[in-house]
């Protein structure tokens, strides 16, 4: 008989569901500090160029809430998706093409824009988005195909027409042939909040999503709907619960809100449209949404802590020379654990041998 | 067998089994509380319980799949430890559960094979089914797909399966809740026959009367403690019901049938077809269900229930909207939630997954139907307070033991959650009711209680219809009586008209029509 043994819970732990989450952290920064010290690094300085020294000034927060809004603008959308066992793997994508839809807007009224420049470019990489994951929602209403596969494929469909749009129609005219938009007029660029640092209006956005995504799934009907989707599709079908209208409304709502961040990040910090709009936000808005149990305040949290992980990777690679493969080792690590520890929410550990029946 | 098993000398025989101060503790209940229990070598013994007193736990420990905490079995006298369930047919114990595990797409011997420890070789194998088959009155053809087989006969593999080990006990979970009586009766001489032979049979079930038929003694669960053994056959049901439910039984009246009004529901030329190889096309239904009547639906499971169930709730679209009618209005094209506002309530027969979501609170479950009807949700936003005070009026009016309306769906007991469904239901104030197995599984206390509320819902006005495969509980509910096999609906006779014996005939094909190639299949056996 093993000495370790998992027990099933009468219940699902509520206190387990908040504690693995730390759990995962601590765990990732105890295999981070072997991994440092295998790899002949100083463990503890390692980890401090890593997840201190980038926080500890003003620009350094201020770049953390840069990197962790679209990862919020994307994540929330996702979660709500995932409540309702529709998996949109595409959010990279969708953000690819609001980048694509919101900044054609800035080079198309280049030089005449207006305070109404900016708002319309909000709606356009909103709607841009949502056009982008309306191909899967169609999909998949109308054929049953696997959104995991068509989004997931589109994404790569998205990035293609940047690359063709910065290389052509989008092309600088006085760029020396660079794969590059222009600059962004003072119009079409989000304004700054938080002067001495690059946090924009996007933030705001983020923040208004959280508390309109739990508005959505704590206080409205429609949530409960998604909710009784998620867990049991047939009493959703017995209830009278339309799962079409609900798998339209996800895709939508969270391809319309990758859209909003990836306009948010060419209005923004980049400041024109470049080849690579995104260093994977919409793919790690997937972990995010997880690690932070498909819950708004929770994605919010767990988006800053993904945010420090890229920075922190950046800080590690400038002042210790770590390899560039050390930030996706650290987004892997707490994933891993995340997924791991979970089962402690339904099981407990006992350690002995079962007690033998006398 | 193995050596594990001493046989004993037939007259100073030990008894087969014996359980003493079996104590099993689940988190948050004790599931069985120093249980006594004594088999002897040959006899038909039952275990009588309401849902969750404890009888399914007790089983699940004899035949290993769970371990007391304390307390000693002893197998033919000699103190054992049942490891697992393998180790419980090493020892000459087999079990035959409630829900069978058969593979549709696979034949008799390739399921058997699957279930045996060490099968041998299929032809073997085929005709060591056959010798058994036949010796027990079994009848059943090694090398049929199970897909084709009725549900009788499904329970027939499991039972071979089991036999082909030699059993000196068989445990028998509710075998008859899916046979015809005819079906039922056949099993019953299996059984005595195997008694007689010396194996003894633990007999689980909460049909009354089987057990007075069949069984030699019993040994009644309350709560999981042992509250009485009797012999059955000199004890009457009613006492046996309050035996089990520890207070005396309140039966529903049968009030003279109230005026039948207008009809509610029309089932005009219903047929429908499926892509799925394993569902039952409805063929031509047609019947209507008036307002102040109960219409009871007979049958044995996998005969067009499910598909008509779905067609009546609408979960499945009919493309003739003429071909049902809710209160005049065409609705074969409408989703559920448009047949709700037109008055129609539903309970399915899968309570847990289908008429409540298992991790949801009871008031989030009461809003899940309950938003049709009721003023639960306002602008789109839900009106938590008021879900959670429809929910206490349903616990409170229902007496659903459950901790509060906080109480997950799937921390009641089946009795509770199913009056906490019929419940929600029946407090919408439906015009039309449909109702799948009402009483499944529930123990006596709440199938009366279920069965006073359905008949009060058509005295008042309501029209219901029941559709169940208890023949008893639809003698006492039902007004008329059809029966559905083969996706064929039978015409409607009225109750005090007709028989068990003459619906249960209907059960296994005997129409007036013709039956089909697939009819004929079932009325040879």
């Amino acid at each position: 008989m093993s000495l370790i043994r998992l027990e099933p819970r009468g219940q699902a732990s509520k206190t387990m569901v908040y504690v693995t989450p730390l759990l995962a952290v601590a765990l990732t920064l105890l295999s981070g500090f072997v991994l440092f010290l295998l790899l002949g690094f100083d463990p503890v300085k390692a980890l401090h160029a890593f997840f201190i020294d980038p926080v500890s000034s003003r620009r350094g927060i201020g770049e953390l809430i840069v990197k962790a809004t679209p990862l919020v603008l994307c994540a929330v959308g996702l979660a709500i998706g995932f409540r309702a066992n529709v998996w949109n793997i595409g959010a990279e994508g969708q953000l690819t093409v609001g980048a694509i839809a919101g900044g054609g807007l800035a080079l198309a009224f280049y030089g005449e824009g207006g305070w109404w420049l900016l708002p319309l470019m909000v709606v356009a990489g909103a709607a841009g988005g949502a056009a982008w994951a309306a191909i899967p929602a169609f999909l998949r209403v109308r054929f049953n195909a696997s959104e995991i596969l068509t989004s997931l494929m589109l994404t790569y469909v998205a990035l293609l027409l940047l690359n063709y749009l910065v290389h052509g129609p989008y092309r600088d005219p006085d760029g020396f042939a660079f794969p590059e938009s222009r600059l962004f007029e003072a119009d079409a660029v989000m304004p700054v909040l938080w002067s001495g640092t690059r946090v924009h209006l996007g933030t705001a956005f983020a923040l208004l999503a959280v508390a309109a995504g739990w508005v959505l799934i704590a206080r409205t009907f429609v949530g409960f709907q998604i909710k009784v989707i998620g867990l049991t599709p047939a009493a959703a079908g017995y209830a009278g619960f339309d799962q079409k209208r609900i798998i339209w409304l996800s895709l939508l709502l969270s391809g319309a809100l990758a859209g909003v961040a990836g306009m948010g990040e060419v209005a923004g910090p980049i400041g024109q449209i470049t080849p690579s709009v995104s260093p994977g936000y919409g793919f790690t808005a997937i972990i995010v949404a997880f690690l932070g149990r498909l819950h708004p305040v929770g994605i919010l949290l767990a988006a800053l802590l993904m945010a420090l992980s890229f920075i922190g990777g950046e800080a590690a690679q400038i002042a210790m020379g770590l390899p560039k493969a050390i930030t996706g080792v650290f987004q892997g690590m707490l994933l891993f654990f995340l997924l791991a520890s979970d089962v402690l929410i339904r099981y407990r550990i006992r350690f002995g041998a079962r007690r033998a029946v006398a | 067998m193995d050596s594990h098993a001493k046989t004993p000398a037939p007259d100073a025989a030990p008894p087969r089994l014996e359980l003493r101060g079996i104590t099993k503790r689940f988190p948050g209940c004790l599931a069985n509380d120093h249980v006594d229990l004594l088999l002897r070598p040959g006899e038909i013994h039952a275990l009588l319980g309401e849902n969750g007193a404890g009888k399914s736990t007790l089983v699940k420990m004899i035949y290993g799949v769970l371990h007391p905490d304390s307390g000693s079995l002893l197998w033919q006298g000699r103190e054992t430890v049942v490891p697992d369930p393998a180790g419980a047919r090493r020892l000459g114990i087999g079990m035959v559960f409630q829900h069978f595990s058969l593979f549709d797409t696979l034949t008799v011997a390739e399921n058997i094979a699957l279930g045996l420890d060490e099968p041998g070789r299929m032809d073997a194998l085929s005709e060591r089914i056959r010798t058994v088959s036949e010796r027990y009155g079994l009848a059943l053809d090694p090398e049929r797909h199970v897909f084709h087989l009725s549900v009788g006969e499904r329970q027939r593999v499991e039972i071979v399966r089991c036999l082909l080990q030699d059993p000196r006990l068989l445990i028998m979970d509710e075998p008859t809740s899916v046979l015809t009586p005819q079906e039922a009766a056949k099993l019953f001489e299996t059984l005595r026959r195997l008694a007689a032979e010396g194996c003894t049979i633990l007999y689980i079930s909460h049909k009354l009367e089987e057990i007075r038929a069949l069984c030699d003694r019993a040994t009644v669960l309350r709560a999981g403690r042992v509250v009485g053994a009797c012999d059955p056959r000199r004890e009457t049901a009613r006492g046996l019901a309050e035996m089990m439910i520890g207070s005396e039984l309140s039966t529903p009246e049968r009030l003279p049938p109230g005026e039948a009004g207008a009809a509610r529901l029309v089932v005009r030329h219903l047929s429908t077809t499926s892509d799925n190889p394993f569902a039952t096309s409805l063929k031509d239904v047609s019947f209507e269900v008036r307002a102040g009547e109960i219409l009871g639906i007979a049958g044995v499971a996998g005969n067009g229930q499910a598909e008509l169930m779905a067609a009546l709730s609408g979960e499945a679209l009919i493309a003739d909207p003429q071909a049902v009618t809710i209160e005049g209005v065409p609705a074969g094209h409408l989703g559920p939630r448009a047949r709700r506002s037109l008055g129609l309530a539903f309970v399915p027969e899968e309570r847990l997954g289908r008429g409540a979501v298992p991790e949801l609170s009871l008031s989030e479950n009461a809003l899940l139907s309950g938003y049709a009807r009721e003023p639960l949700v306002r602008g789109g936003l839900v009106h938590f307070g008021r879900a959670r005070a429809y929910a206490e009026t349903i616990i409170k009016g229902f007496n659903v033991v459950a901790h509060g309306h906080r109480a997950e769906a799937r921390s009641l007991s089946g009795g509770n959650l199913q009056k906490f469904i019929i419940g929600r239901e029946i407090l919408q104030k439906p015009k039309l009711l449909v109702v799948g197995q009402p009483t499944w599984g529930v123990d006596a206390g709440a199938a009366a209680a279920i069965h006073k509320a359905l008949i009060a819902l058509a005295r008042s006005g309501a029209a219901v219809l029941v559709i169940s495969q208890d023949l008893d509980e639809l003698f006492v509910l039902s007004d008329r009586i059809s029966v559905l096999f083969h996706g064929r609906l039978s015409d409607s006779r009225p109750t005090h008209e007709t028989s068990v014996e003459r619906i249960g005939l209907l059960m296994g094909g005997l129409f007036g029509t013709p039956p089909d190639e697939d009819g004929e299949i079932t009325r040879a056996v």
